[in-house]
């Protein structure tokens, strides 16, 4: 019964991602079959073309970079690890999350990691470099946290 | 002995189809065997949802299937979001369209619409079977039972209907399509249309209920309804005749067309005809001023929708003039899919489909006339109607075009949306305060 997503997820790897990314087991899954229905070629791996089908995706300005975003240097397909690891940087950051000051290397979705997501959205020569000034301003002012998340769903 | 048998046993067969199915279905009648078996079947279905819903809390790794969606939108538009009349750009305005992109990759409203609607709890028919797992002995065994009545019991009777309901089709019109043009040759035209839809009708087990129908289409008119499935036609055929739109095609769905068209005008195209869209208009707006012709009917979306929206409605259709009559139509997903996604199944695979489902049970609401209102445009009427639709049945109203199932989207939406955003930077003056900075 049932050939459909999570029965291809192994257990080993939802407990990886959960680890690196913080997202719970259920929306892991959940966010795995919305993966799978993208994958129009069913090979595992999203294309630049799977995710331009997202018609509000297409109309958004900036969704090209958006798309962009999600494959690394060089690459024109993005797994399901890659794809979580970006969406990672949209959770919001959870009460517990914010007062631990953990030796062990930041959770993808802290403020300076969403901020530096934001970076490389506007660095598209990835060479680290835009106007310090303006970097400035918005590290002040605006609130990250709160713009660059996405409220998902247990 | 064996031939005795056989030959019995053929002998019930024809008897209970044709004198316990067809004939009542030819005269409208209901011997209310249907209706008892959609009883029962919602009290199993009832059952088993309350045997798995208890079944996931004794395994917590299944997820439960979100009816909302994945997450939740916190909506603001584009001006409230990144902040009005503030005429200058700032680096964080680029953090709207990032959380919009992200959350359409997400979730977003239109691809969800080209495939089946899932269900929060599973029906017992394979098919729907994507989250849900082992969980008792006796809902298996309901659902081995119930594959063998759809399969064994179900689908032969289904299919002999069918093809009995569709040869009366051919055969009588053709037949009614000798006589001259008089009322007696209307009259039995419509009630060989009429017959053999119901008999297909019943090919589907289908359970349909109608609203208002002091509102149906009258001669003259146009009947538009909201697509999900080609078997929205026999739904709609089972109450009244419709003069059919559409493409000739070949094969045997072309001698049903071509023969349907001898006992009454319905209007089909040639493939190259239907890329001219004057041409097509002006067929169709001759039909309807000739006020003594049967209502047409046409599906402004232009393809099928799972039936949980309705899309952009074409304004083709509106341009044409006359009374349009609305109808909305709503099946109940809890006793099969009816959504035709052809992309991923053909006609035959479809119908096979359809035929061993528990059922198909159509809401029809038949909504009050509409016309083309003074200053307005075929577009505006179009998604007048849209919105009427989708609000008796129930369904979400989308703008997006159902073309998008096979097409990209326009560019002109996303300079639409760049337009947008710098009304946004330069103020209403059109001048940017911080240009004489540079």
């Amino acid at each position: 019964m049932g050939s459909r997503a999570s029965t291809l997820l192994r257990e080993e790897e939802i407990e990886e991602i959960k680890k690196e990314t913080g997202f719970s087991h259920s929306q892991i899954t959940r966010l795995y079959s919305r993966f799978t229905s993208l994958d129009k070629g069913e090979n595992g791996t999203l294309s630049r073309e799977d995710f331009q089908r997202i018609p509000e995706l297409a109309i958004n300005p900036l969704g090209d970079r958006i798309i962009n975003a999600f494959f690394p240097e060089g690459e024109d397909q993005v797994n399901f690890r890659g794809f979580m690891r970006t969406l990672a940087h949209f959770r919001p950051i959870e009460d517990n999350e914010k007062n631990k000051n953990s030796s062990a290397s930041e959770p993808l979705n802290s403020r300076t990691n969403k901020l530096l997501f934001a970076f490389r959205l506007y660095d598209l020569d990835r060479d680290d470099k835009i106007s310090r000034d303006e970097l400035l301003q918005v590290l002040e002012k605006v609130d990250v946290e709160q713009k660059m998340s996405i409220r998902f769903l247990h | 002995a064996e031939g005795a048998v056989a030959g019995a046993v053929f002998q019930v067969w024809v008897f209970v189809v044709l004198f316990l199915i067809m004939l009542p279905a030819m005269f409208g009648l209901s011997l209310g065997v249907t209706g008892v078996y959609i009883q029962v079947l919602v009290k199993i279905l009832e059952w088993a949802t309350v045997r798995i819903q208890r079944g996931r809390m004794e395994q917590p790794s299944v997820p439960v299937p979100l009816p909302n969606g994945i997450i939740e939108r916190a909506g603001g538009s584009m001006e409230e979001e990144i902040g009005e009349l503030r005429n200058s750009f700032a680096l964080s305005d680029a953090f709207y369209f990032y959380k919009k992109g992200l959350e359409s990759i997400v979730d977003d409203q239109v691809t969800q619409r080209f495939s089946s609607e899932e269900l929060a709890s599973w029906n017992l028919l394979t098919r729907t079977n994507q989250n849900f797992r082992y969980i008792s002995l006796r809902l298996t065994i309901i659902w081995v039972l119930g594959v063998f009545v759809r399969y064994c019991i179900l689908f032969p009777l289904r299919i002999t209907l069918a093809i009995i309901g569709l040869s009366w089709l051919v055969i009588g019109t053709t037949l009614v399509g000798f006589l001259p043009e008089n009322s007696v040759k209307t009259w039995l035209s419509e009630l060989v249309h009429l017959t053999c839809y119901r008999i297909c009708a019943r090919g589907l087990s289908a359970t349909i209920r109608y609203y208002n129908k002091e509102n149906k289409p009258q001669k003259g008119g146009i009947c538009v309804a909201n697509h999900t499935t080609p078997i929205d036609v026999v739904i709609l055929a089972n109450d009244g005749c419709y003069a059919m739109v559409g493409q000739i095609h070949g094969g045997l769905m072309g001698v049903i067309q071509r023969s349907m068209v001898r006992s009454c005008p319905h209007v089909w195209f040639e493939r190259s005809e239907m890329k001219d869209r004057h041409a097509v208009t002006s067929r169709l707006r001759a039909h309807v001023a000739a006020k003594t012709k049967l209502p047409i009917l046409i599906f402004p979306e232009g393809t099928c929708i799972n039936n949980t929206s309705v899309m952009m409605f074409k304004k083709g259709s509106f341009e044409i003039g006359g009374t349009i009559y609305p109808v909305a139509i709503k099946y109940d997903p809890r006793f099969g899919d009816a959504f035709w996604n052809s992309g991923k199944y053909n006609m035959v695979s479809y119908l096979l489909r359809m035929m061993t489902s528990w059922a198909i049970v159509v809401n029809v609401w038949y909504l009050p006339p509409m016309t083309l209102q003074d200053g307005e445009d075929a577009a505006h009427f179009a998604s007048r109607v849209k919105s009427a639709i989708a609000h008796q049945g129930g369904l979400l109203d989308l703008d997006w075009d159902g073309g998008l199932k096979r097409g990209k989207v326009k560019d002109s939406f996303k300079e639409e949306q760049q337009k947008m955003y710098s009304s946004i930077i330069v103020g209403q003056n059109g001048i940017n305060k911080d240009a004489n900075r540079f």
